[in-house]
Order: structure tokens, then C-alpha cells, then sequence
């Protein structure tokens, strides 16, 4: 794949398909790839469509009961509901007695009641089932869910986005220049990766508080190690390469050599360190907000979603925890089978 | 080996001087005024003054840098800012717990990931080895918080085969009583990236010649897994375990924290709620220590899974 440009002008001939288009044919006809990708997409256009508030913008509105059951699993449920309201208008019954002689505060019940004629009083309808179930306060999974992947697809791929940006820069820079330069960005490297992955992320953490933007910043300031170790070895290859050598040789610049030149040829590797990122991401997102560290409680995120299910758990009602957790895993599965397809599909080895 | 030793030891002192800059920088400067955070809700500016002069924040920086310096080489990072332990007092008490979780995980996990790939790549290609494949990628992609929250409530709450959460002095108690939980909890979870893992490594090994000329000369197919081809994975999964190890000591910080599990991995995250810097200071520091250790040993022992690695 190294040098599509002198392929491209091969004389006597069409000139051969890139290796972008070549990549792209061979996972169309991987059926897995695009049923992963037409999942991926799905998961964004839900997302999008959340974030402008074209669905599950009233996610916090309390449509159902307390722990309104998943819709199905009704048939169940109703025999329960109808025994609880039986028991609520016996005991209506027996409050009846007129108490009125002994009662301090019933020559007042009449102005109260007047009082109260005055105020309207809207009585919310509470359905006793909802698609997926409802949380504590009533509100409805599905959409709490859908709300959730906002957060957690955001944090995904605007982490893994920073994170990838300063892993290719600092690997291209460490590659391309070597000596000086070099040394000092793999002091870098080392300091970063000296310190155990999870404690870094936790430091950052403890000193730049709580917020989605914040936990962009520290899963992007951390993250990118991996990315720049393997690019500088990329750049290290490829600035020796003839075709380096031959844009050298015309005069072209050393900026325009490192991202004009080197960059699209090894721009494979860093979308599949993208997506690898992404999905590591959306993990720590979710243990992270868990926790307490990541969005703030009024912001629904996965990860909230399951540290409210923990409790929920131990009282029999489970849909929350299997909702979000489906949600994430779905996700998850598909993004990861995605990179398989995009790895083999962009190996040169199997052209 | 003497001569290397001193060179790799020699080396880790810039990356341990950026540690501590790193460390510095993010406590000092980035993080606040501690004095504010110390003073608690309602400040009083003579009790923040009285604070600032006692953390030394009053100093100029490099005062302060020099003072850290200190406090990393003479192992006293002063008392926790929540509960007024002395921090080496709370690291060294926390180091069991973890150690007594996390070294049956890692000894259980290795085994059984190594014994479980080397089946695999045996059968590769068959449907033994897709199936495999398949349900490790499923039960990669849920969340570590499923799991926990689903087997603790399984095996501790509704099936009580071992004891919800809980942690007693005695070691042995622990070992038998509290630890299987988490710790089967642990290896599972682990399991499936490790087997993909350790799986390719034998795999590319297996593609390789030598495997072929064994075959050859009629070796048996044991021999040539067991001999050949276990031998010479042994560098990469050696590797990947080495990576590994130094997180052992933070432990699975979200296993002690469900298990109620006092040790490190739940000292962090109270620290970083109580905004304790001194113990996380002293946890990050001493943590990249042991991690460059740990690193100059995996690759001395290099030099002996494969005595061709020759030590420069």
C-alpha cells in the first residue's frame, strides 16, 4: 500500500484503484462488516437525532409508575396491580368513621377544601407498563437510554479523537525528526506510561473535577500512547521510502513531506487506532461516570443508568441493568467487529 | 548482567524526575488551592493562611518542587488530609488486601488463559475455535460493571454460595471466605481478551518452520506444542503479563470497591472523592517506580525463557 502514487501513474494503463477504494470494496463484501457498520450508523443517527431534540428530548418526564414494568411482561404485572389497588379501597373504607367531634382541625377542613378548589390540579396519567420498563421516579428506559448514548458516544469519539490527533502529531514529530526531538518525546512516552493506566486516568481525575467535557480532556490527555508509538515507528519506516526521498528531492517542504505525503499512507493505522479508542473509551466512560467521576447526576449517561441498577438488582427489578448494559454491548460488539473488518480489509499483505 | 543492570537503573532516573514534575504539575498547579479544599465549607482566611503556611503554599514553586522531592525519597508524605494517617501507614496497610486478591487472579488467570489458548490454536479453524472466538468478542464487549453487579448479586445474594462483601484480619479467613468471589470474578472477565491474545501468539508461532520440521522428524503433536511452539510464545505472553503486573497493585479498584475490600484500588477512589491528595501523590509515584522495576525484570527474564535474547 506504501506507494499508490507512483502505482497511480504506472504507464500504459488505467490508472489502478487507491487504496482507500480497494479497502472500501473488499469490506462491502464482508455481510458482518456492514451489518456492524449499519449498527454504528444507526447508533449515531439515534444520537444525533437525541442531541437536536428530535427524540427522547422529555426522557425526564415521569410517564410511568415506579418501576413500571417492561410492557412485555404485562400479563404478569396486572394480577399484581390489581391486588394493591384492592387493598388501598378497603382501607378507604375503614377510614370513614366521622371523627369530626374530637377532630381539632375539623372546623378548618371545609376552608381548606375551598382553598384547594381554587388550585388546578393536573393529574398525570402513569401507565403501568412502558416499552422497556421504568425507573424509580417512573421514567421510561427506552428513553433514558437513548439520552444515554448522547453522553457516552460523544465521550467516545471526541476522546479517541483528541487522543489520536496528539498521538499522531507527537508520533509523526518523534518519526520524522529523530535525534533530538525524538528523545525527548519518547521521555515523554515513558513518563506517561510509567504510571499504571488507571491511576493516571484517577489523578487527572481528582484534580480536574467532574463534567463530560472534563472526562474528554482526561481520557484525550492520557489515551494516546498507544497511538504514538505505533506512528512513529510508521514514520520512521516511511521516511526512508523512495517515494520521501523523490518528493525531497523536488523541493517539497518538511511539513508537506510529514502530512502530505507520509500521513495518507499511513493513515490505515490510524483509523483503526481511532476506532480501537472509541470502544475503550465508551468502556472507561461508562465505569467512570459509575463511579461518580464522570457527567454530573442530573446528566443521564450509561454509566449512571447502571449505578442506579445495582440497587434495583436486589428488589427483582432488572430491566434497567439489562437495557443499558444491551445497549453499550451492542455497540461495543459492533464497533470491535467493525476494526477486525477494517484491519483485514486494509492489510496490504492480503491485496 | 552487572553492567546492564546499572545502565537500565541509570535510565529510569529522568523518567522518574518527569513522574514527579508530571505529578507536581497536575497536584500543585493545576489542582487548586488546597488550602480551600481543607478549610472546609465555611473559610476563614486566617485558618487558610495558617494552612497555606503549613503545606508550604506560601513558598514560591521551587520551594514547594523541592519539598515534594523530599517527601518522594524520604518515603513521608505527611498525614492524609481526611483522616490525618500518616500516608505510608495507609499505603502499607492497604498492600495486603489487594495482594491477597490480585496474586491468585493473576496465578489463575495466566494458567488458565495459556492452557485454554494452547487447546484452541490446536483446533484452529474448527468449530470448537469460531465458537470460541465468537463468544469472547460477545462477552468482551459487556461492561466489567455488568458482570460485577450480576454475579455479586447471583452467587452472593440469591444463589449465598460465598458471602455478599466483606473482609476479616485473618489471611487465611480471607483466602477461603471473601477472596473466591472477586477473584473468580476477576478471572472471568479477564479471560476472554487473554485467550484471544495468547491464542494469536501461538498461532504465529505455530506458522512458523520450525513447527513444520518437527512435524517432520515425527515428533508428536504434544511434544510439538508442549516443546516447540509453548516455548517459543512464552516472550510475548511474558510481556503481556509483565505489562499487566503493576496495575495488579491498584488491584481491580472496582472489585474492591463492590467486595468492600480494603485495599489499594479503593483507597484511590476514596482519595480522589475526598480530594486526598497526599495518598493519591504517593500511590502515583511510588506505583511508576514499581512499574519501571517490574519492566527491568521482565526483561532479564527474557534472558532466560530464551536464552538467544541477549541483554544490551
Amino acid at each position: 500500500m506504501s506507494e499508490p502514487a507512483v502505482i497511480a501513474g504506472a504507464p500504459g494503463g488505467a490508472p489502478s484503484p487507491g487504496l482507500w477504494r480497494i479497502a472500501w470494496r473488499r469490506l462491502l463484501q464482508d455481510r458482518l462488516a456492514v451489518a456492524c457498520m449499519l449498527v454504528v450508523v444507526a447508533y449515531c443517527g439515534v444520537m444525533l437525532a437525541s442531541a437536536a431534540g428530535l427524540v427522547a428530548s422529555d426522557w425526564e418526564r415521569e410517564v410511568g409508575v415506579t418501576y413500571a414494568a417492561p410492557a412485555f411482561l404485562i400479563s404478569l404485572h396486572d394480577v399484581r396491580d390489581e391486588e394493591a389497588g384492592g387493598a388501598i379501597s378497603r382501607r378507604a373504607e375503614f377510614d370513614a368513621v366521622d371523627l369530626s367531634d374530637i377532630d381539632p382541625l375539623a372546623p378548618r377542613y371545609d376552608e381548606w377544601r375551598r382553598q384547594t378548589a381554587d388550585v388546578d390540579v393536573e393529574s398525570v396519567e402513569r401507565s403501568l407498563t412502558l416499552p422497556l420498563g421504568g425507573d424509580q421516579w417512573g421514567r421510561d428506559i427506552l428513553r433514558k437510554t437513548v439520552k444515554g448514548s448522547e453522553v457516552s458516544l460523544t465521550v467516545g469519539l471526541a476522546a479517541a479523537l483528541i487522543a489520536t490527533l496528539i498521538g499522531t502529531l507527537l508520533g509523526a514529530l518523534a518519526g520524522y525528526w529523530g535525534g533530538r526531538v525524538n528523545d525527548l518525546l519518547e521521555w515523554l512516552y515513558n513518563v506517561f506510561t510509567s504510571i499504571p493506566y488507571v491511576l493516571l486516568i484517577l489523578a487527572f481525575a481528582a484534580v480536574l473535577g467532574r463534567g463530560m467535557l472534563t472526562i474528554i480532556l482526561i481520557l484525550g490527555l492520557t489515551g494516546w500512547t498507544g497511538v504514538y508509538r505505533l506512528m512513529r515507528a510508521e514514520y520512521l519506516k516511511h521516511r526512508e521510502r523512495e517515494y520521501v526521498l523523490a518528493a525531497r528531492a523536488i523541493g517539497v517542504g518538511h511539513l508537506t513531506r510529514m502530512f502530505g505525503h507520509i500521513l495518507p499512507n499511513t493513515s490505515h493505522v490510524v483509523l483503526v487506532q481511532f476506532s480501537l479508542l472509541v470502544v475503550a473509551f465508551i468502556k472507561t466512560e461508562v465505569i467512570l461516570s459509575f463511579l461518580g467521576l464522570g457527567v454530573p447526576v442530573e446528566v443521564v449517561s450509561w454509566g449512571t443508568m447502571l449505578a442506579e441498577a445495582q440497587n434495583e438488582l436486589v428488589m427483582g427489578k432488572w430491566w434497567q441493568l439489562a437495557v443499558a448494559g444491551a445497549a453499550m454491548a451492542v455497540l461495543v460488539t459492533a464497533i470491535s467487529l467493525l476494526t477486525d473488518a477494517m484491519r483485514d480489509a486494509l492489510d496490504p499483505k492480503l491485496r | 548482567m552487572g553492567a546492564y543492570l546499572a545502565r537500565r537503573l541509570w535510565q529510569m532516573v529522568p523518567t522518574l524526575a518527569g513522574v514527579i514534575a508530571l505529578v507536581f504539575v497536575l497536584f500543585n498547579w493545576v489542582g487548586g488551592d488546597p488550602a480551600l479544599i481543607l478549610a472546609g465549607k465555611v473559610p476563614d482566611p486566617a485558618q487558610i493562611e495558617n494552612i497555606r503556611r503549613q503545606l508550604g503554599i506560601d513558598q514560591p514553586w521551587w520551594v514547594q518542587l523541592w519539598i515534594f522531592v523530599q517527601q518522594v525519597f524520604t518515603f513521608d508524605f505527611g498525614r492524609s488530609w481526611s483522616t490525618n494517617q500518616l500516608v505510608s501507614d495507609v499505603i502499607l496497610s492497604r498492600l495486603g488486601p489487594t495482594l491477597t486478591i490480585m496474586v491468585p487472579m493473576l496465578l489463575l488467570e495466566t494458567l488458565l488463559a495459556v492452557t485454554l489458548a494452547l487447546l484452541v490454536a490446536w483446533v484452529r479453524g474448527s468449530l470448537t475455535d469460531r465458537v470460541v472466538m465468537v463468544v469472547t468478542t460477545v462477552a468482551m464487549s459487556i461492561s466489567f460493571l455488568v458482570y460485577i453487579i450480576v454475579f455479586q448479586w447471583l452467587f452472593g445474594y440469591r444463589l449465598a454460595w460465598f458471602p455478599v462483601q466483606g473482609w476479616s484480619e485473618d489471611l487465611w479467613t480471607n483466602l477461603v471466605k471473601f477472596a473466591p468471589l472477586p477473584v473468580l470474578l476477576g478471572v472471568f472477565v479477564s479471560l476472554a481478551p487473554s485467550l484471544r491474545l495468547y491464542r494469536s501468539f501461538f498461532l504465529d508461532e505455530i506458522g512458523h518452520d520450525y513447527v513444520r520440521t518437527a512435524r517432520a522428524k515425527g515428533l508428536s503433536e504434544r511434544r510439538v506444542m508442549l516443546r516447540h511452539v509453548l516455548r517459543n510464545a512464552l516472550i510475548p505472553i511474558l510481556t503481556y503479563v509483565g505489562i499487566g503486573l503493576p496495575s495488579l497493585f491498584v488491584g481491580s479498584f472496582l472489585l474492591e470497591m463492590f467486595f468492600s475490600i480494603p485495599g489499594l484500588g479503593r483507597e484511590v477512589i476514596d482519595s480522589v472523592n475526598r480530594s486526598d491528595f497526599p495518598v493519591i501523590k504517593a500511590i502515583t509515584v511510588y506505583l511508576a517506580v514499581l512499574t519501571m522495576l517490574v519492566n527491568l525484570l521482565v526483561d532479564v527474564l527474557y534472558h532466560y525463557a530464551d536464552p538467544r535474547v541477549k541483554l544490551r
